[in-house]
C-alpha cells in the first residue's frame, strides 16, 4: 500500500501531447523545425512555450510547411546539430520525399508522429494511415500504447537513433486524440536523468566543419546505389538489437523496462489479437473479462514496427490456435492491412503457426471498444473451432 | 571591392572536373560567388545542372562543405543549417568567434517554380544566408521544359514553337520583384560577364547580416541552342538590350548599376539563339514587337525607379 500510494504521489497527469513536449524539453535539442497541425499541434505550441520562456536553448524555426520542416531537419542535421520535430496526418505526407532523403543520409533525426487519418475525405482523428504510409521510408517506427510509453519513447529513439550501430531517424508514433488529447498519469524522469541517459550528440561529419569539408547527398549511379540501400537496410535491420540493450538501459534507471514486443496472456491463449497502439489496452480489457469466463485468449502489440521483429513475432504466435491482426489502416487494393501482411508472412512457413485473419478497424476516428474486441475474439474462436477462416480479410465496425 | 588580382589569388574552391557543359554559365558564377564571400562557406544546391554536373559519386567539384537535398527545398535546408550554427554556437559547441556563411543555389527551375514557397519561408524568418538563383530560363537538366522564368516565345520541349501555338506564350515571371516584396536587406541582379559588378553584388551579399539573394543570367548552349563560346557574348547582350537589367536593391533603395550608353535591339539578342528561330520566319514580327515592347516597359519602370525607395 504504501509503495503504490508513493507511486501515485510521484505522478503527474498530461495528455500525450503534453509529455511528449515535456520529453523535448528535457532533451533540449538543438534545433526543432516544426510546423502546426491537428492532432500534433500541441506539442509545438508547448515547446514554443518553452523556447518563449528561455526553458530550452534550442533553435526553434517556424517553417512554411512539413516539406519544409523536414527539409530544414536535414539542413540542421546534417550540420550536426540534435533535430526533433512533431507532425501528423497530411504533413507527415507532405513530408514523404524528404523522409526518404534523411534516412538515406542516414540522419538520426527524431519526430513525434501523432497518428491521423489521411484524406480525403478528409478527417482529423486517429488512424495510422500516415505512419504506415512511411513504413518503407527507412524510419525506424515505435508505437506507444500510452501517454507514459509515448513519454518514455521519446528518450530511447534519441538514443536509437543515434547510435553508431544505427544512424536512422526515428518516428515515435501515438494515437491522435486518444493518446494525444487524453489526460494519463505518468511518472516523469528528472531533467538530471534525461540528460544521464541521452547523453551529448557528437556527428561523424558535420557541414559547419569548415576545415573538413564533404560533400553530402551526391548523385549516384547504379554502380554505387544499390550499396547505399544495402547497407542502409542491414543498419536499420540491426536497430532491433539496439532497441533491446536500451529499452533495458532506460528499465535500470526509470524501472520502466521495454523490448520489441508487448505480450499479454499470450502463453497459454488458443486465441490472440495482434494490434498497435492504443487498441491494445482496450483488448487488453477485453482479455481480462474473457479471462474470467475462462476463454483462453491473448494480446501481442509489437512496440517496434520498423525494423519489423518477425522472428520475435513468430515466436511468440507460434502454438496459438488462430490469431486476428487488426490493421488501423487499409493496404488499398492489397491483400489486408500492412500489418496482417506482414504478420502473415513472418509466420509463413514455421512449425504450428496459427490461422491468420486480418480486419481493418478504427479508420477515421471510428470507435473501438472492450465489445468490438470481444467480437473479434468470438469470431476468431470461430475460425479455430473451424480449423479455418471463412473470411481472411475484411472490416469491422462498419 | 576585390581587384581581379586579388580575386584570381583567392582559393578556388569549385575545382575542376566537374560535368557542366561547354559554354555553360553556371561555373563561372559559382566561382566568382565563392571568391568574395569573405570566410568559410557552407553551401546547398537544388537538384539540376550544378548538382548533377558537380558530384557524381564518388567526386566532387566542392571544396566548401555541401549539401544537396532535392529540388524544391535548397532554401529550407540551408535554413536548418543555418539555424544549427546559432544553436551550437549559443551551446559553446562552436567558437564563438568563428565566423561562417551560408549560401544555396537553385537554377530559376528549383527558384521560380518548385522551390518559390521555402525560398519565400527562409526570406521570411530572416536567416542570415545568401539564395544565388542561376537563372538559364528553363528546365535544362531534364531536357530544356518551360519554367515561369522562360522567356516569352522562347521554344522549349514543353512550349515548343508549333504552327499554333508559337513557343511559350507567356510573360516570364520577374521573381526579383517579388523577392523584393519580402523587404530583405539586399538583393540584386547581376551577370558572369560583368564580374565586377557580380564579385561587388557577392561580397555585400555575404557581408549583410539577413537574408540576402543575387539573381545571376546564366548562359546555356544546350537550351538557347547557342554556340558554347559566345556565352559571355549573349550574357553581355542580355544587358545591354535591357532584357536582364543590372540592379540592385539595398535596404529598399533600387540602384540600376549599370545604364547601356546605347540601348541594344533584343533582336540582335533573339537572333543568336536556336530558341527564337521560329520568331525570324513569316508571322514572327509581331511577337518580336511584343517583346521589346515589354522589355522597354520593363527598363522604363527600372529607370523611373533608380534612386528610390522601392519597399
Amino acid at each position: 500500500m504504501a509503495s503504490s500510494a508513493k507511486k501515485l504521489k510521484d505522478q503527474v497527469g498530461l495528455t500525450g501531447n503534453s509529455a511528449v513536449a515535456l520529453a523535448m524539453k528535457q532533451i533540449n535539442p538543438d534545433v526543432c523545425p516544426a510546423y502546426p497541425i491537428t492532432p500534433s499541434t500541441a506539442v509545438i505550441e508547448t515547446f514554443s512555450d518553452y523556447f518563449a520562456n528561455g526553458e530550452v536553448d534550442t533553435e526553434f524555426i517556424t517553417v512554411e510547411s512539413e516539406h519544409s520542416a523536414m527539409s530544414a531537419c536535414v539542413g540542421a542535421s546534417a550540420a550536426g546539430a540534435r533535430v526533433m520535430t512533431a507532425t501528423s496526418s497530411q504533413g507527415l505526407a507532405l513530408m514523404w520525399e524528404v523522409l526518404y532523403i534523411a534516412s538515406g543520409m542516414r540522419f538520426p533525426i527524431v519526430m513525434a508522429t501523432v497518428n491521423r487519418a489521411l484524406s480525403s475525405p478528409i478527417n482529423i482523428h486517429c488512424d495510422h494511415s500516415d505512419s504506415m504510409g512511411a513504413r518503407d521510408s527507412g524510419w525506424i517506427q515505435i508505437y506507444s500504447e500510452t501517454v507514459q510509453e509515448a513519454y518514455d519513447n521519446m528518450f530511447q529513439a534519441i538514443r536509437i537513433a543515434e547510435d553508431k550501430r544505427v544512424l536512422t531517424p526515428a518516428m515515435v508514433c501515438m494515437d491522435g486524440f486518444i493518446t494525444s488529447h487524453a489526460i494519463e498519469n505518468l511518472t516523469l524522469a528528472t531533467d538530471a536523468e534525461v540528460k544521464g541517459f541521452v547523453g551529448d550528440y557528437t556527428p561523424e561529419h558535420s557541414l559547419l566543419d569548415t576545415d573538413n569539408p564533404v560533400t553530402m547527398g551526391a548523385m549516384t549511379m547504379p554502380d554505387s546505389y544499390m550499396n547505399f540501400k544495402f547497407e542502409q537496410s542491414n543498419a536499420i535491420a540491426g536497430a532491433k538489437e539496439v532497441v533491446v540493450e536500451i529499452g533495458k538501459e532506460y528499465g535500470k534507471l526509470t524501472g520502466r523496462e521495454y523490448g520489441l514486443l508487448d505480450c499479454y496472456n499470450l502463453e497459454d491463449a488458443d486465441v490472440a489479437i495482434v494490434v498497435l497502439s492504443s487498441a491494445a489496452g482496450t483488448t487488453k480489457a477485453a482479455v481480462d473479462e474473457l479471462r474470467k469466463e475462462g476463454k483462453k485468449v491473448g494480446v501481442l502489440r509489437p512496440r517496434l514496427y520498423r525494423p519489423f521483429p518477425h522472428q520475435e513475432i513468430a515466436e511468440a504466435l507460434k502454438g496459438i490456435g488462430a490469431v486476428c491482426v487488426l490493421d488501423r489502416a487499409d493496404s488499398m487494393s492489397g491483400f489486408g492491412g500492412p500489418l496482417f501482411t506482414d504478420i502473415r508472412s513472418a509466420l509463413y512457413g514455421i512449425e504450428n503457426a496459427p490461422l491468420v485473419m486480418g480486419r481493418i478497424f478504427g479508420l477515421g476516428g471510428r470507435d473501438f471498444n472492450v465489445a468490438n474486441a470481444k467480437e473479434v475474439f468470438e469470431e476468431t474462436f470461430k475460425a479455430l473451432e473451424a480449423g479455418k477462416i471463412e473470411k481472411t480479410t475484411g472490416y469491422i465496425t462498419i | 571591392m576585390a581587384t581581379l588580382k586579388k580575386l584570381a589569388e583567392k582559393e578556388e574552391l569549385f575545382t575542376g572536373g566537374h560535368r557542366l557543359c561547354a559554354g555553360c554559365g553556371i561555373p563561372q558564377i559559382i566561382r566568382l560567388v565563392l571568391r568574395s564571400a569573405g570566410a568559410p562557406v557552407v553551401g546547398t544546391t537544388a537538384t539540376g545542372c550544378l548538382e548533377v554536373g558537380t558530384t557524381i559519386y564518388p567526386y566532387t567539384a566542392w571544396k566548401i562543405p555541401w549539401i544537396h537535398s532535392a529540388f524544391e527545398n535548397a532554401a529550407a535546408t540551408i535554413s536548418g543549417a543555418e539555424a544549427a550554427h546559432v544553436a551550437l554556437k549559443r551551446k559553446g559547441k562552436i567558437a564563438k568567434d568563428k565566423e561562417t556563411k551560408f549560401i544555396a543555389f537553385g537554377g530559376d527551375g528549383g527558384t521560380y517554380d518548385i522551390g518559390l514557397q521555402a525560398l519565400s519561408g527562409a526570406l521570411e524568418r530572416g536567416h542570415d544566408f545568401v539564395y544565388l538563383c542561376y537563372d538559364n530560363g528553363a528546365y535544362m537538366n531534364t531536357g530544356i521544359q518551360r519554367s515561369s522564368a522562360t522567356p516569352f516565345g522562347s521554344a522549349t520541349t514543353t512550349s515548343p514553337a508549333g504552327v499554333v501555338h508559337p513557343g511559350k506564350e507567356q510573360k516570364r515571371k520577374n521573381l526579383t520583384r517579388i523577392v523584393a516584396a519580402h523587404n530583405i536587406p539586399y538583393l540584386a541582379q547581376g551577370s558572369a560577364h560583368n564580374w565586377k559588378d557580380l564579385s561587388m553584388k557577392a561580397e555585400k551579399a555575404f557581408a549583410i547580416k539577413g537574408p540576402t539573394f543575387l539573381n545571376v543570367i546564366s548562359a546555356c548552349p544546350l537550351g538557347w541552342y547557342s554556340k558554347p563560346e559566345s556565352s559571355m557574348e549573349i550574357s553581355k547582350l542580355a544587358v545591354d538590350t535591357c532584357y536582364w537589367p543590372i540592379y540592385e536593391i539595398e535596404e529598399g533603395v533600387l540602384k540600376v548599376n549599370y545604364k547601356p550608353k546605347e540601348k541594344k535591339p533584343i533582336l540582335d539578342w533573339l537572333k543568336l539563339q536556336g530558341r527564337f528561330k521560329h520568331l525570324f520566319k513569316e508571322g514572327g514580327d509581331e511577337l518580336i514587337k511584343k517583346i521589346q515592347a515589354d522589355i522597354d516597359e520593363e527598363w522604363e519602370r527600372l529607370l523611373d525607379l533608380d534612386g528610390k525607395y522601392v519597399i
